[in-house]
């Protein structure tokens, strides 16, 4: 049974990092507009191509 | 192609410019942290993916912008800049240019405490879904060994971890309810969550007690299943209910546009808010009056449609009185401000529409009802099973404890309390695909209750746009239109639609407020206006709208109109009636006009030519009768009845105002999306009627064993997620049978 002593703190950990990962995305607002991220996928990204001007810039 | 001559239209009341449209959104820049401006506007138009790019993409690209993220959902829009707050109108500009509509909009405490409530509910879900799927884990375990195999010291070290999961679970997610019934507590009454709050705490409580003293059975996994299910029911009802709440606050956010103040030489942009009575405010054309005033300078046509109902639009000369909300069709016009914007008209409707709301709030929603019922039997239930095998069964405190929290979450009203939210978000989806917007929790719950509606004419029977009647000689439709084309009343806008040729060039166009529009043509003097102006003295008999058209004082010829029904008015009249529904036609139009278009709709009972608070007299006056009423309406003039009335559909093309009174909006030129909405919305009521009878009947038998304590708490938990999991398996039959 020794094994439970790696298993169960080693479950808890993934479970944590879930957590964690689902924390952060509420914390950075990515739940407040579903409508609108569900629509955003369509969108080809050219986001980047912005962001890549403004450091040029 | 059509080809229009660029023409010098002259304004014979032009002495006043036009000006900037777009000013005094600086005042509403906030400062952050990091030295940047951010500016938060209220968006309209934005309807899909390409909207979002557009805007997003086109700012973007603007110098020192940071940030710019449009909200779909709340249709707002955030820019983050660096530099000066002035550029804020630069931008608002730049998204009015790509052709939305930006209403200035200032983040409340009201607001955001919702957006945090909706964020908190999530956080409290995730970790109770964390908690519960870890504890499983080890319950499992402990449940398919026997005692032998697993050794008393391994169950102790599960139980160990299972409580140091659980438990700052329970005080962590089951926050809402704990909140919530200490609140309704103090306050001498009980909810729900008392219960609730009750059997996580007891379940948590004896778990503990079971696990110092080494006992075989622990139950932190029913009490964190508990919440966990609770609270998924708990977040759908939040989303119902959210939608409702911030269309209301958009509402009040409509009056914080700005006026352009005039003082001495100045022109400022003030917040409406802030326009005292005395005040000189210039309204430009296209522009809507934002305070209730006189015309000191100017003259010209007002829309009053939204106002008063009327289609055609009203002539004002200098001290004719102007009301808020009404909009400057022709030129621009100064005006003194007679009432500030918080006692005007405007604000009146607004008033009797806060009355309005107040009465309704009188209405009590099935899963209130079934609480209020449900709590105190609850409550006496498990009281009664404790006493019960304590005294007269001879059992130790602890086991018939044991079995009064068994009981409490048997009756736990999850399946209940899941019953009404998710038909509710199933059905508003359905319809929000259909392209009916949903925007008050328990409006179809409302309306599958009705039995009258009213009708409003203008624009909600008929399109609202005039049409051309009957067939006219070519060429003089082909000059009518030709001078149409230079303005923007409403008559002249029938006319160009009905045309779809090329155009003549017209040079000299002038616009006479009140009698028409005069121009040239290859060599032509042409007239186009009111019989009296264009020099007809022959009376015809029509009573439909006319306007002239007169080439050299010659040819005249009449074009005549009239407001048309929506194409499937009749056939959305008389489904409603084959329903055994009641029908009645109010409208601000002409007695004539509105019998008309109710003759040819199929509706008997006609109130023409009523004012907001007749509109108003007439439904309170069915509502005392017993009735159950539905609105539907599109100006302002029916905001208060769309507001008081027991359920409210809008269409798109309603103005913000009806539209934020609305409890249901619908897009599309036709009216067969309100026979749609009320078919679903029975269909809802039915769907949540049989959930509440799966979720009783359950109960019925549950509870009997419960309290006989052949049910251990994990048992209990487990038949409440599957009492859960049917009535949600039930409401989806709702996509099915649409």
């Amino acid at each position: 049974m020794n094994v439970l002593l790696y298993l169960i703190p080693l479950a808890l950990f993934l479970g944590l990092i879930g957590l964690a990962a689902f924390v952060w995305s509420l914390k950075s607002g990515q739940y407040d507009d579903l409508e609108g991220e569900a629509l955003r996928v369509l969108l080809d990204n050219d986001d980047n191509y912005h962001d890549e001007e403004k450091i040029e810039n | 192609m059509a080809k229009i001559a660029v023409s010098n239209t002259v304004s014979v009341s032009g002495a006043l410019e036009e000006l900037p449209r777009v000013g005094g959104y600086e005042s509403l820049v906030r400062e952050e942290k990091h030295g940047t401006k951010s500016l938060c506007v209220l968006v309209q138009g934005v309807k899909c993916a390409v909207c979002i790019q557009k805007i997003e993409s086109t700012l973007s690209s603007q110098k020192d912008v940071r940030e710019v993220h449009v909200n779909f959902g709340a249709q707002k829009l955030l820019i983050e800049w660096e530099g000066e707050k002035e550029r804020a109108n630069e931008f608002v500009q730049i998204v009015e240019e790509l052709g939305y509509g930006v209403k200035p909009y200032s983040e409340k405490s009201a607001q955001s405490s919702v957006k945090s409530e909706g964020r908190f509910l999530l956080l409290c879900l995730a970790v109770a879904g964390f908690a519960m799927g870890n504890i499983m884990l080890l319950s499992i375990g402990v449940w398919s060994a026997s005692g032998e195999e697993m050794g008393v010291s391994t169950r102790n070290f599960m139980h160990w971890i299972s409580a140091l999961i659980a438990l700052p679970t329970i005080l962590f997610s089951g926050r809402p309810f704990f909140r919530s019934a200490l609140s309704v507590l103090r306050k001498g009454h009980t909810n729900m969550d008392v219960p609730i709050s009750l059997a996580i705490i007891l379940a948590g409580g004896i778990s503990l007690f079971e696990m110092l003293h080494h006992g075989e059975y622990v139950y932190f996994d029913s009490a964190v299943m508990l919440i966990f299910f609770l609270l998924i029911g708990r977040y759908l009802d939040f989303k119902a209910r959210n939608n409702a709440r911030s269309s209301a606050h958009d509402l009040l956010q409509s009056f914080q546009g700005f006026a352009s103040v005039v003082e001495g030489k100045n022109t400022k942009q003030i917040p409406i808010r802030d326009v005292k009575e005395g005040m000189m405010v210039r309204v430009s054309a296209g522009e809507k009056f934002p305070v209730d005033g006189v015309v000191y300078e100017g003259s010209g046509s007002v829309d009053t449609s939204l106002v008063t109902g009327e289609t055609l639009p009203r002539t004002i000369e200098k001290q004719a009185s102007v009301y808020a909300g009404t909009l400057n069709l022709s030129t621009p016009v100064l005006i003194k401000v007679v009432k500030a914007a918080e006692d005007s008209l405007l604000s009146d409707i607004v008033r009797l529409m806060d009355k309005a709301g107040q009465t309704r709030a009188v209405y009590v929603r099935i899963a209130d009802k079934a609480a209020k019922l449900y709590t105190p039997v609850v409550h006496t239930m498990a009281a009664l099973t404790f006493l019960g095998w304590l005294f007269l069964g001879g059992m130790l405190w602890q086991d018939s404890l044991l079995i009064a929290v068994t009981v409490l979450i048997i009756t736990c009203p999850c399946a209940l309390g899941l019953a009404v939210p998710v038909v509710q978000v199933l059905a508003t989806g359905l319809l929000m695909k259909k392209g009916v917007l949903v925007k008050s929790g328990d409006a179809l719950e409302r309306l599958a209750a009705i039995d009258t509606i009213m009708f409003d004419k203008t624009g909600t029977l008929t399109g609202g746009d005039l049409k051309l009647r009957g067939a006219y000689d070519p060429d003089s439709l082909k000059m009518a239109a030709s001078l149409a084309a230079h303005s923007k009343h409403p008559l002249s806008k029938a006319i160009s639609r009905s045309y779809d040729g090329a155009l003549l060039s017209c040079t000299d166009v002038q616009e006479f407020e009140g009698k028409g529009l005069q121009g040239e043509s290859s060599g032509h003097k042409i007239q186009l206006g009111s019989r009296d102006w264009c020099g007809e003295d022959k009376k015809t008999d029509s009573h439909h709208i006319e306007l002239w058209l007169s080439i050299d004082g010659q040819n005249k010829t009449c074009f005549t109109f009239e407001d048309r029904l929506r194409c499937d008015a009749k056939d959305v009249i008389a489904s409603f009636k084959q329903a055994g529904i009641d029908m009645l036609l109010v409208s601000g139009d002409r007695s004539e006009v509105a019998e008309k278009i109710a003759k040819e709709a199929g509706i008997d009972e006609v109130y023409a030519q009523q004012n907001p608070k007749q509109k108003f007299e007439v439904l309170e006056k069915l509502q005392s009768e017993g009735k159950t009423v539905l609105m539907v309406g599109d100006g302002l003039n029916d905001a208060p009845v769309l507001s008081g009335a027991n359920v409210s559909i809008a269409p798109g093309t309603a103005i913000d105002m009806a539209q934020n009174a609305a409890d249901i909006v619908f897009m599309g030129g036709e009216l067969l999306p309100v026979y749609k909405t009320y078919r679903i919305a029975s269909m809802t009521q039915s769907l949540v009627k049989q959930n509440f009878v799966l979720a009783v009947s359950y109960n019925v038998i549950a509870i009997p064993l419960a309290v006989m304590g052949y049910v251990t708490p994990f048992l209990a938990a487990l038949a409440m997620s599957g009492s859960s999991l049917l009535v949600i398996a039930n409401s989806f039959r709702l996509k099915l049978r649409s």
